[in-house]
């Protein structure tokens, strides 16, 4: 009989025997590592100017600013009342409908899938950000702001010494579930081309008309960037809120 | 009263048979025009509809229409959520591994479509640097990763969705179905700035020969009545009938 190396018996005996080919997820392990990328650049990013956005929002909204304030209710009531698939292709196929919007400069970014996902993504995080800070600010007892009032601060150092890291920290295990919910969520650009995880998955599975495969491994990625995830915000929480922790 | 319990053991017995032996899910898809698609009010319509009917008529078997989105169609048959897959199913070599399929029902070829006046040609070179939709888990993913290498190709849930796309100008070119492309895009209002390259895209390897019913292995009962009735709806005029009200030629192709 003729010698076989083990790397021809695992690629034979995975492609014809195992109920599950192996195999064939390694040989594209670097569409899976593009996914991996793609999801990790999507969300973090997401995540940055959705926050930045949140803030300001939060802000506007507990300053109760007229106008601003009823928009940004608004905003926040629309983004959370549709899933996300629906304002995705909302952006991503229904502006793509109008003439004028596919000839003007914001086409630029309109025309790119992955442009169109990292500002729903960002709007819609923003949206559920901007609650849970308003929240944490709503939390702060109120006599630690009368105390910075009394001391003559002004708003702006009210803001930046009182307020906001008060706020945050208080926010800060509402904002964990977001970020995971965020990195659940941002599934959906598979739908619109994007090679996230699961698009590497889907890519596989329609390629070689297989069942598990691409889903498992897509399945087995985003349970290690959860696992990341969740390690890195209990260490925040441990930093921020150690006045808690008794 | 002893006769009448037996009857009653025997009536029970023979239902589960009676109705697993009459009733047949199929598998099809809905966002494929003008094989398969739904109209204003949500009923499934289609070449591919038709033919699934007439298939189950000809074998005497009641059908029940499954709804699948394409890129799940094969893993859904094989984890029984229809008994068959009538949705334009191209018979490969790479699907075999996974499926059984009937002899085929139609052969259209493979074309690429592209903006009027866009002075794209449809080879490697022609379309390098460009972006190339197609369906996923179609043939023309199959083709286009094969042979369009040094394209971006852009992967897409629905054949609709690849149109809408092509129109918006997200991508250069399409692959897909011919027939297909000229029923459900070229021909109504949003594709008139669009046309065919000159050529069929074909490889046996990718594109099969032609569409098949595909079926769970090892069912070689039913292949055979599937077989036997698409011979009998080919030869009775009820595949012409069919044919004719959705093209102007023969799909079967030769």
């Amino acid at each position: 009989m003729e010698e076989r190396s083990w790397v021809e018996w695992f690629e034979q005996a995975s492609t014809n025997d195992w109920p599950l080919d192996v195999w064939l997820i390694l040989l594209h392990w670097e569409l899976f590592a593009m996914g991996l990328l793609n999801t990790i650049l999507l969300v973090s990013l997401s995540l940055f100017f959705g926050g930045i956005l949140a803030v300001v929002l939060a802000l506007v909204r507990t300053y109760r600013l007229p106008v601003l304030s009823e928009f940004v209710w608004l905003l926040t009531y629309v983004e959370r009342g549709s899933p996300l698939l629906v304002q995705l292709y909302l952006i991503y196929y229904g502006l793509s409908q109008f003439v004028f919007v596919r000839e003007s400069i914001l086409w630029v970014i309109l025309g790119n899938a992955w442009w169109c996902a990292l500002i729903a993504f960002s709007l819609n995080t923003a949206a559920y950000t901007s609650e849970i800070i308003r929240g944490g600010i709503k939390s702060i007892p109120r006599g630690e702001i009368e105390a910075a009032k009394a001391c003559g601060m002004s708003v702006w150092s009210q803001l930046r010494s009182v307020i906001l890291p008060r706020g945050f920290r208080y926010a800060l295990p509402a904002y964990g579930n977001e970020v995971i919910f965020m990195i659940h969520s941002s599934a959906v650009v598979s739908t619109i081309t994007v090679i996230d995880i699961l698009g590497a998955g889907r890519t596989l599975n329609g390629k070689y008309y297989v069942v598990y495969e691409g889903f498992l491994m897509a399945a087995l990625l985003y349970i290690v960037v959860i696992f990341i995830t969740t390690k890195f915000m209990k260490g925040w929480e441990r930093r921020w809120l150690d006045f808690l922790v008794r | 009263m002893k006769k009448f319990l037996s009857l009653i053991l025997v009536g029970l017995m023979s239902v589960p048979f009676m109705v697993s032996a009459e009733e047949l899910r199929v598998g099809v898809e809905g966002a494929y025009p003008p094989f398969s698609y739904k109209d204003a009010s949500g009923e499934m319509l289609g070449f591919d509809i038709d033919i699934a009917h007439a298939l189950c008529d000809e074998m005497g078997v009641k059908c029940t229409l499954v709804e699948q989105d394409w890129d799940g169609m094969i893993p859904a048959l094989i984890s029984r959520r229809f008994d068959i897959i009538v949705a334009s199913m191209s018979v490969t070599e790479e699907r075999k591994r996974r499926v059984d399929f009937s002899d085929k029902y139609y052969n259209t070829p493979a074309r690429l479509v592209v903006r009027k006046g866009s002075g794209i040609r449809g080879t490697k070179e022609g379309l390098s640097g460009k972006r190339v939709g197609v369906q996923r888990g179609a043939t023309h993913q199959c083709y286009a990763e094969k042979f369009f290498t040094d394209s971006a190709v852009k992967l897409y849930g629905t054949q609709e969705e690849v149109f809408l796309d092509l129109a918006a100008g997200r991508i250069d070119a399409q692959l897909s179905d011919a027939v297909q492309a000229e029923e459900g895009f070229l021909s109504t209002p949003s594709g008139k700035d669009f046309e065919f390259l000159p050529g069929n895209q074909y490889d046996l390897g990718c594109h099969g020969v032609g569409a098949g019913v595909a079926l769970r292995k090892g069912n070689d009962g039913l292949r055979t009545r599937l077989n036997k009735a698409i011979k009998a709806i080919r030869a009775n005029g009820i595949y012409k009938k069919i044919n004719d009200k959705y093209f102007g030629f023969d799909v079967y192709g030769d």
